[in-house]
């Protein structure tokens, strides 16, 4: 621990250089991240002639603007990574060094942050000027929003490490992946926000890990619960975490078996 | 330092024929194939010791210096190196051993091999004691200075692999797997690379392992080597003896004051290069003695040579042979 704990800021510093030297490439990807204002402004439009289940222009905006802020403050992109570097056979390398690759790739994709606050902060200021009211005004939930967003963020990643290490053996993932981002845009609450979903779809998505990687952290931000059942979501959330590191682990070292280096 | 005991490697790999129709067939039916890529293989090595592994491309020299660092599970067999088995990649393993690749770099693209230098001390947890001595010793031996702080895409291909040897020797491991270090590089770079593996050979006591298709490489480093063809070791000794045992034949390298007519050199032995005032003859080891006599006696000579043949075409006799048996 002493150990990772020396070796994680250097691995931070290296993810950062890295990201500051793909800037360009960088901001235009952070750019592409734009479907929440597209749903704002369909909702928005419906919401014009009142309130859609709950929801005013106002809410809407907040809601979509706070997806956007947690979309960007948690992105991960290791599948794409673990794809390439498998396929390339460049993840032998990384093999051969004495930590584990997937802690190396957090650093990386952690180190970005910064970066991603060249937008993350003019959509922060966007969303406390259009839809202060609608904002929680419990210093608690602002509190719970910092390791909601990290747990949200390690979700993200250990299912992207999860399937990538499907590459492992079939030297490709990213299907894979694509396929439970159309589960997740939908269950997480990215499109839609949950409470406009009917009742029966609503009640398996709120227990599917989908929400804790989005939304439970946006209703935070919309002070959408009281402090003990944000406590309640937040705990539920890390047990996910747990669960999806297990996971990360066992198929990470099942992976390794069937790992062929092909290639040089 | 590394143990090998009836080694095997199989790859499964899925085969079909071409075309759009063996495409959608191979949609409901994948036919599948086990490749023996390495098969039955045992050896040892000693710590210190510089072996060469030769072999033609795909006779699975690769594939086992993937196994001895870890990279892949044998299919079956025992492997040790440095006391431990590569497959449970422990770290006190990856801490002893290097694997250079000449095809793959580990140096961040982007970035200047100094910020790949510091993520890797930080990796190894290198005393930042034995990281400057270290840093200074490789900037010397490999004249690094003016690269360092270049970004690694903007290198050449020759300077790259300079940095590629000094990051992945930084935490001065006990065990080197050298996968074609040289390929590519011009002649003064090879000639660089091997005299650098050596001074760390001798310097550290490091065990070396050497894969390469420059036979030079392997005739100035290696004095054992080790041939496997078609996943199996068929050869393992003496770099002379192998070439003894391939080809007893010797060439006689001459050079003469003036030209001589082609007979005149068939007398001594079958000729390989007849130019002018230069000649190159073949004879049989029992022959040589009183070939060499006759040379001196019957030819206008300036310069005589006697050399074994090269080692590419021992090579190429050796694996021949192996297909023809």
């Amino acid at each position: 621990m002493t150990r990772l704990l020396r070796l994680y800021p250097q691995l931070l510093r290296t993810g950062f250089a890295e990201a500051v030297a793909y800037r360009a490439e960088f901001l235009i990807w952070m750019f592409s991240t734009n479907m929440p204002l597209v749903m704002l402004a369909i909702w928005a439009a419906a919401a014009r002639s009142g309130p859609v289940s709950g929801y005013s222009q106002e809410g809407f905006a907040a809601y979509y603007l706070a997806t956007l802020l947690v979309r960007l403050m948690t992105g991960a992109w290791v599948v794409w990574e673990m794809t390439m570097e498998i396929r390339q056979g460049t993840l032998a390398l990384r093999l051969l060094r004495p930590i584990h690759p997937l802690l190396q790739w957090s650093a990386d994709n952690l180190a970005a942050i910064p970066m991603r606050g060249v937008v993350a902060i003019p959509v922060a200021a966007i969303l406390l000027y259009v839809a202060r009211s609608e904002l929680s005004h419990d210093w608690f939930s602002w509190l719970l929003l910092f390791p909601a967003l990290l747990g949200a963020w390690l979700l993200y990643f250990l299912v992207q490490a999860i399937i990538g290490t499907f590459a492992l053996r079939f030297e490709s993932a990213a299907s894979l992946f694509d396929a439970w981002l159309g589960f997740s845009n939908i269950l997480s609450g990215y499109l839609v926000p949950l409470d406009l979903f009917p009742r029966a779809v609503r009640s398996v998505a709120v227990v599917l890990p989908f929400r804790f990687q989005l939304s439970f952290p946006v209703e935070l931000m919309l002070g959408r619960w009281s402090r003990g059942e944000a406590l309640e979501l937040l705990v539920a959330q890390w047990a996910y975490v747990l669960l999806f590191l297990g996971l990360a682990r066992v198929a990470w070292r099942s992976g390794l078996r069937h790992y062929a280096a092909y290639g040089g | 330092m590394i143990e090998v005991d009836r080694l095997r490697k199989w790859y499964r790999v899925h085969r079909r024929a071409p075309g759009l129709g063996a495409a959608l067939r191979s949609l409901f039916h994948r036919a599948y194939e086990d490749v023996k890529a390495v098969e039955d293989v045992s050896f040892s090595i000693s710590a210190g010791e510089r072996v060469g592994f030769l072999g033609p491309n795909g006779a699975g020299k690769t594939t086992t210096l993937k196994v001895l660092s870890g990279l892949l599970y044998p299919t079956e067999g025992r492997v040790s190196v440095a006391g431990f088995l590569p497959q449970e990649r422990a770290r006190g393993f990856l801490a002893q051993i290097t694997l250079v690749m000449g095809q793959k770099q580990q140096l961040l693209w982007d970035l200047p091999p100094s910020e790949t230098f510091l993520l890797n001390r930080a990796i190894y947890d290198i005393p930042r004691k034995q990281y400057d001595a270290t840093m200074a010793e490789l900037t010397e031996l490999l004249e690094l200075g003016p690269l360092l702080g270049k970004p690694a895409r903007q290198l050449s291909l020759g300077e790259r692999m300079k940095c590629e040897l000094a990051v992945a020797l930084l935490h001065r491991p006990k065990v080197l797997f050298l996968d074609e270090p040289t390929i590519g590089l011009d002649v003064s770079m090879q000639a660089t690379v091997r005299g650098f593996v050596r001074a760390y050979n001798e310097r550290f006591g490091a065990t070396v392992l050497l894969t390469s298709h420059y036979m030079e490489d392997v005739a100035a480093l290696c004095p054992r080597v080790m041939v496997i063809d078609k996943g199996r070791l068929i050869y393992d000794g003496g770099l002379s003896d192998l070439v003894r045992r391939v080809r007893p034949d010797k060439r006689m390298l001459l050079r003469l004051s003036r030209p001589v007519e082609r007979r005149d050199l068939e007398a001594l032995g079958s000729v390989i290069e007849h130019r002018d005032a230069e000649a190159i003859v073949q004879v049989s080891q029992d022959a040589l003695q009183p070939a060499v006599a006759r040379a001196l006696s019957s030819l206008p000579l300036t310069d005589l040579t006697v050399e074994d043949p090269p080692l590419e075409e021992v090579m190429r006799d050796l694996f021949a042979q192996g297909r023809a048996a």
